[in-house]
């Protein structure tokens, strides 16, 4: 292992990795390039790659996303950053119309390798506009891929293998992680698109936990654990597509299953989690499978509303409590 | 235009209470834990608030940005639903529900902020469009940066409004930088006013830090959308004296550059103004700060005295 690094710095290093070995990989996006990203994400890449590589724009995010699509069909890999991700809004239409079906629609004469990064920024009173998880919207489109990464190993391994996929990928980075510190392998490795990862064994209940709510998970487990619990913590990692073999194995030997996402809890991830479960592991549940996500309302930038929204280790502690009888 | 006595002392007085406003915001979100979330201060950029609302009317409607505090203010909103909504208190304009970027304040015609750049220009012609469809004489002025210039929803917005002859005038305040990126990255012309001419309306570029000349460009302004001519586009040079945002180091920008620009100071440069002109003295200006003052430290103190919503509030008001 290397020496610990930030997550923030985790992205910086896989993009910049990927552009010294990929000379069609760029980043695009507003204040990319000299001001370093909005929160100093891509520090430093404009001073290596230069200025064609590292693309301020103005505040044009269909456009941007609009480049991407028509860059990467010609053969280039374009990492686009969104900033935060209610600002997504404004290029749905080029993801979900043109980069997702472009493929498909055109009979598999293209490749739309690209790579947006999206920022979720709960918890931080950024109110309204700019606190948003809308992942699951994507979740829900077939040819595009989802990555949520959730410490600096994956972060750095996801990007990596973002970058160098052949499919849009949405890479969903929360603010909150950007100073989790971390060792991480030296080297080129990638954490691979669609395989979830096994964080703790148990026997009692699997937990699943979406991005950055593994650390939510992780402090929600420890104090399970003192209290005799012993459980499962699966860290989902790609939301699109989703690796359900891995949560069907773990079912089996646990009988029970909670989701944690922050996103809301209506037509969420952990609602097709749990539709699917129990369909093909009906015979296995010892108990309903459960949620703990974001109520049906809006994230307010107060305090107190906030903190109440977003979900946290304590709320899952008392939902497996309570799954426990 | 003959400006009298009356309206100077109006245009320098909303100046100062905005100034006023925003340092005190300033000084309390730095002091600790009682503002929450992102605040975008507008000192520096008074002149384009109160020069375009001090030709408005309340049933004449604005829609301003993330660093829309100073238009609300100039629009003549209360201080204290202002500074309560800050403190995300339930006195708060919106509940304290939407903090400084999402302020809205409807009974003075304050139609919103927002946190979307270039999206109050979309809601600025639909608001437009019920203004001419209700056959009102009122307008809407939509208030932006140089960076929504970059945003579809200008463009879009301008044609629209152009091609259905809407009454919005779009303000343009020009203070050199979206985020950290400076204009000359993301614009490739000099003037974005020169763009109005695309869209078949007229469009000009001014001194955004002289208040008596905004207000006589906003005032030629609204008589074009009065009488129905279609909108208008006016780009203020001006320049914010804080950073994007409370806390943001500004290490982008050249040094020396704020030192220039505050010696283009829009109330330094107007009080200097009224005092030659002897329309105010020296005690008349220190009155106006102190009332000023005082007004921010009301709103202070309710603020403080308004209680947290209740959690039942976030499930509130969802639908009508
Ligand atoms: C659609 C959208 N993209 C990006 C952002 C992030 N952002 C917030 S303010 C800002 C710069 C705006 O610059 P300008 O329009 O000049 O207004 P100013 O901040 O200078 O007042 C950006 C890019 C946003 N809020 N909305
Ligand atoms: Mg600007």
């Amino acid at each position: 292992m290397g020496k610990p690094i930030m997550f923030q710095w985790a992205i910086n290093h896989a993009i910049a990795e990927e552009m010294r070995r990929d000379p069609t990989v760029f980043i695009i996006g507003e204040d990319v390039g000299k001001p370093g990203g909005p929160f100093g994400v891509t520090r430093g890449i404009i001073d290596e790659f230069g200025p064609e590589r590292a693309v301020d724009t103005p505040i044009s995010e269909g456009a941007i996303i609009g480049l991407c699509v028509g860059a990467a069909a010609a053969g280039l890999r374009p990492v686009a950053e969104i900033m935060f991700m209610n600002f997504i809004t404004l290029c749905v239409e080029e993801l979900y119309n043109q980069a997702s079906k472009m493929r498909w629609m055109f009979g598999a004469q293209v490749k739309v390798p690209m790579v947006v990064r999206a920022m979720t920024a709960g918890g931080y009173g950024a109110g309204p506009h700019h606190s948003s998880s809308l992942e699951s919207w994507f979740a829900s489109m077939p040819g595009l891929k989802v990555v949520m990464p959730s410490t600096p190993v994956n972060a750095k391994g996801l990007m990596k293998a973002a970058i160098r996929d052949d499919n849009p990928v949405l890479y969903v980075e929360p603010l909150s992680s950007y100073r989790i510190k971390a060792e991480i392998p030296e080297g080129d490795y990638i954490t691979p698109i669609g395989k979830c990862e096994i964080v703790r064994e148990g026997t009692d209940i699997t937990i699943v936990s979406v991005g950055r709510m593994l650390q939510e998970a992780l402090k929600a487990v420890d104090v399970l654990e003192k209290d005799g619990i012993k459980p499962e913590l699966i860290d989902l990692l790609t939301i699109n597509p989703l690796d359900m073999e891995t949560i069907y194995a773990s079912v089996k030997k646990t009988n029970r299953l909670v989701i944690i996402h922050e996103a809301k809890q209506t037509m969420g991830i952990g609602a097709e989690i749990a539709a699917s479960v129990q369909e093909k592991m009906f015979d296995w549940l010892d108990a309903p499978v459960e949620r703990v996500a974001a109520p049906f309302t809006h994230i307010a930038f107060q305090p107190k509303l906030e903190q109440h929204y977003l979900p946290d280790a304590t709320k899952l502690v008392a939902k497996v409590k309570q799954m426990l009888g | 235009m003959k400006i009298s006595k009356e309206t100077k002392i109006d245009l320098f007085t909303r100046m100062v209470k905005i100034r006023t406003f925003e340092d005190e915001t300033h000084k309390i979100f730095m002091a600790g834990k009682e503002m929450p979330g992102f605040l975008h201060l507008s000192q520096g950029e008074e002149a384009m608030a109160v020069g375009t609302c001090a030709n408005l009317t309340f049933d004449d409607a604005i829609y301003t940005t993330h660093r829309g505090h100073g238009c609300i203010i100039a629009k003549g909103a209360d201080l204290k639903p202002m500074m309560a909504e800050l403190f995300g208190r339930i006195d708060g304009c919106c509940k304290g529900r939407a903090g400084s970027m999402h302020f809205a304040d409807v009974k003075t015609g304050c139609m919103g902020s927002n946190g979307i750049v270039g999206e109050g220009m979309r809601l600025a012609i639909g608001t437009a469009f019920a203004q001419k469809y209700q056959k009102t004489k009122n307008v809407t002025a939509v208030f932006f940066g140089d960076g929504a210039t970059g945003t579809g929803a200008f463009h879009e917005s301008f044609n629209m409004a152009a091609t259905l002859k809407l009454p919005v005038i779009f303000v343009c305040s020009i203070n050199f930088y979206a985020q950290m990126t400076h204009k000359s990255v993301h614009i490739p012309i000099e003037h974005v006013a020169d763009r109005a001419a695309g869209y078949g309306a007229p469009g000009v570029t001014i001194d955004g830090n002289d208040v008596e000349l905004v207000y006589e460009e906003v005032s030629k302004a609204v008589k074009h959308c009065r009488a129905g001519k279609g909108p208008y586009m006016i780009e203020g040079i001006t320049y914010r004296h804080h950073g994007h945002f409370i806390g943001d180091p500004c290490n982008y920008r050249p040094a020396g550059e704020l030192e220039e620009w505050l010696k283009k100071d829009p109330i330094v440069l107007y009080e200097q103004k009224l005092l030659k002109e002897g329309v105010l003295d020296e005690k008349r200006i220190q009155q106006i700060k102190e009332e000023c003052k005082n007004l921010v430290d009301e709103a202070v103190a309710f603020a403080r005295q308004s209680p947290q919503p209740d959690i039942e509030e976030l499930y509130k008001d969802i639908l009508a």
